[in-house]
């Protein structure tokens, strides 16, 4: 079943249209995340749904009723902000139970609410407690339990993680995410930050200037790009572009990056044929270039050997970002932090071709 | 040495350069202290004196104070200032939260508006009285008015009523000052973080329980910051009066800055006058020091938060 759909929505503030065409549909039970840079308009298109701001035209449904002119009360819906929002003068408890006593839920029920969201997301302890004696981690545990006692059909996350700090911000993650996991519930989830629409989604919206450009599982939003936006804004470090000419071989189709004595070839799906002769951006993700011993599995030309200039070299830990140069181009790697490469040296690398994006360099639609 | 006096000099230097602020802060600051404080501790002195024209030498202990305080007219005074005092703050803060609330609403030509109601705060007490003494002479103002229309029975009279009298001056000083509780007012309304009354949207609460639940408690800093400077205006107030009824009919109007003149410039009782501003004096204390000591735990607890 459907939980929203939103048909062809719009929204313009004067003559500057915020959200243009806007089509989603979500199923019961998922996880969507709008991800975008700030005043990309998902946050207006999360107040349309909500019935906070009114779209200019189309159609919002919540669980298969059209609720264009429903007030945010009648919707059947529940919002955690990102300031929280908690009202100041009330205790933990009364902010819970706000919304059943504006609903006039007797008593009795309000308690027996309470006391179980109250245990499901561990903040019994605090009940009492007005917000402002509460640190940032356990005033966002009220302002979710403030949505979760409503039980409603559809929960609106407004970047409910971006006032924490970074150790917090991945606690909260994950726990929003068994939360999920757990209750089932419907989520449409607002952020900035690819790595939440990563790791929390399971289907995520990416929107630039009022358009919802992919929507997509996370996976295909990461490995098949639907254009360049998108393959620059998911993914830290980003994925390298580069320019590349296609040419015809006799094994296929290959793309030829740079120029000289530094000539890189890759193998490019035979969909991206038409293009042969013509210039193309070739996207291929940090990962995908790694030390040459990296084994990138059996299907032939899976693997290219490549030789490149090291000029930067970045250890985090975990792994070694190196910054290499091909002909004219940058590309970063990700090296096991195990190998030690040198300034100024050119190296070896093994690249894996299987997830090379083509991109068209007039409009940055994906071509394969 | 070299090196001191190298610490030294940007020291010295910085001194002087700062020069001018420190001037323009210190200087008024010290001139404006000198004088109330040394004026404040003269009124207490001669209040302990029995100086009548002219301030004179002597010590007559509390003997000013029992004789003000047994006198007919500081009673009335005393007596007016409460109702006077708690009627206006009251009155004024009610007409200036619901002033903000109305401008509130996003109404066209709020900024227009917003200056009208702001604008009596520019015009001088004396003024303030004198016009509204005419607008409630029976003889010029309203009740002619009105009785020129033809309606001849009506009667609005207070000014000369002396039960009514004490509320013809809360009228003029309500008109004068809720507008400054509606600029401070309507600040605090536009300080309210949108994203408390989009969740209380949310929550199904309407208008009121909106205001009642969710905004107004978070004025009530606004609301005790209005009523302790509308509290000092009230127990200071003379000009007004003066004005408007100049303490009568009768004496059915008379506030203690009134008796304060009284005693000092028409009975030439210097001591007694003396000892009625001292009075005054401790009454004003008696609002500023709570209100003092509330911003102090306040703001220690916004520290510690």
């Amino acid at each position: 079943m459907s939980a929203l759909t939103v048909r062809d929505v719009t929204k313009q503030f004067g003559s500057a249209e915020v959200l243009t065409g806007i089509n989603l549909d979500i199923a019961s039970g998922e996880f969507t995340v709008l991800v975008g840079p700030s005043g990309c308009g998902k946050s207006t298109l999360l107040n349309i749904i909500a019935g906070l701001e009114r779209q200019t035209t189309g159609t919002i449904e919540i669980g298969g009723r059209v609720v264009n002119d429903v007030p945010p009360k009648d919707r059947d819906i529940a919002m955690v902000f990102q300031s929280y929002a908690l009202y100041p003068s009330m205790t933990v408890r009364q902010n819970i139970t706000f919304g059943m006593e504006c609903r006039n839920v007797p008593r009795a029920q309000r308690n027996e609410a309470v006391a179980r969201v109250a245990k499901l997301l561990q903040i019994e302890a605090m009940l009492d407690r007005k917000p402002a004696q509460l640190s940032g981690g356990q005033r966002q545990r009220v302002a979710m339990g403030r949505a979760l006692v409503r039980d409603p059909l559809l929960f609106l996350f407004d970047e409910p993680l971006s006032n924490l700090d970074a150790q917090l911000r991945t606690e909260m993650r994950m726990e929003i995410k068994q939360l999920h996991q757990r209750l089932g519930s419907t989520i449409v989830y607002v952020t900035h930050d690819q790595i939440e629409a990563m790791t929390l989604a399971t289907r995520i919206a990416v929107m630039r200037q009022g358009v919802v450009l992919q929507f997509d599982d996370p996976e295909t939003v990461y490995n098949r790009p639907a254009n360049l936006f998108v393959a620059r804004f998911m993914g830290a470090p980003p994925m390298n572009t580069l320019s590349a000419r296609l040419e015809a071989t006799s094994d296929g189709t290959v793309a030829v990056i740079g120029g000289g004595e530094t000539v890189i070839r890759f193998p490019v799906p035979a969909a991206a044929a038409s293009w042969i002769g013509r210039q193309v951006v070739l996207g291929i993700r940090p990962e995908c270039i790694a030390e040459p011993t990296r084994y990138f599995g059996d299907a032939p030309g899976a693997t290219v050997m490549i030789a490149a200039l090291v000029e930067v070299i970045e250890p985090t830990g975990a792994e070694t970002i190196v910054v290499l140069r091909i002909g004219d181009e940058r590309a970063l790697a990700r090296v096991s932090p195990d190998l030690h490469y040198r300034l100024g040296e050119t190296a070896r690398f093994a690249a894996d071709t299987r997830k090379i994006n083509l991109f068209d360099p007039e409009t940055g639609d994906r071509i394969a | 040495m070299s090196e001191t006096a190298a610490a030294r000099r940007p020291k010295v230097f910085g001194l002087v350069r700062r020069l001018p602020e420190h001037l323009t802060i210190w200087l008024p600051l010290l001139l404006a202290a000198g004088h109330i404080v040394s004026f404040s501790l003269w009124t207490l002195w001669v209040s302990f004196t029995p100086s009548t024209l002219l301030p004179e030498f002597g010590w007559v202990g509390l003997h000013n104070y029992t004789a003000v305080l047994a006198t007919r007219n500081w009673r009335i005074a005393f007596d007016n200032l409460l109702l006077f005092g708690s009627a206006f703050v009251v009155l004024s803060l009610l007409t200036g939260l619901g002033l903000a609330i109305l401008l509130d609403q996003r109404i066209r030509g709020e900024n227009v508006l917003r200056s009208i109601f702001l604008y009596p705060m520019a015009v001088s007490f004396v003024v303030t009285g004198t016009v509204w003494s005419w607008l409630l002479n029976p003889g010029v103002g309203v009740q002619k008015f009105v009785n020129d229309f033809g309606w001849m029975s009506f009667r609005f009279d207070w000014l000369i009523n002396r039960d009514m009298a004490i509320w013809t001056i809360v009228m003029a000083a309500v008109w004068q000052s809720a507008g400054f509780g509606m600029a401070l007012f309507l600040a605090g309304l536009r300080s309210v973080d949108t994203d408390l009354i989009k969740a209380a949207q949310i929550d199904g609460a309407g208008p009121f329980r909106l205001y009642r639940r969710v905004i107004l408690p978070t004025l009530w800093p606004i609301t005790v910051t209005v009523v302790v400077i509308q509290l000092q205006f009230a127990i200071t107030t003379f000009d007004l009066v003066r004005a408007l009824t100049g303490g009568g009919p009768g004496i059915a109007t008379l506030l203690p800055a009134l008796v304060v003149y009284d005693f000092m410039f028409q009975r030439g009782l210097l001591g007694r006058g003396a000892a009625a501003a001292v009075l005054m004096l401790l009454t004003l204390l008696a609002v500023l020091l709570p209100y003092a000591a509330w911003r102090h735990v306040q703001a220690r607890q916004a520290a510690r938060a």
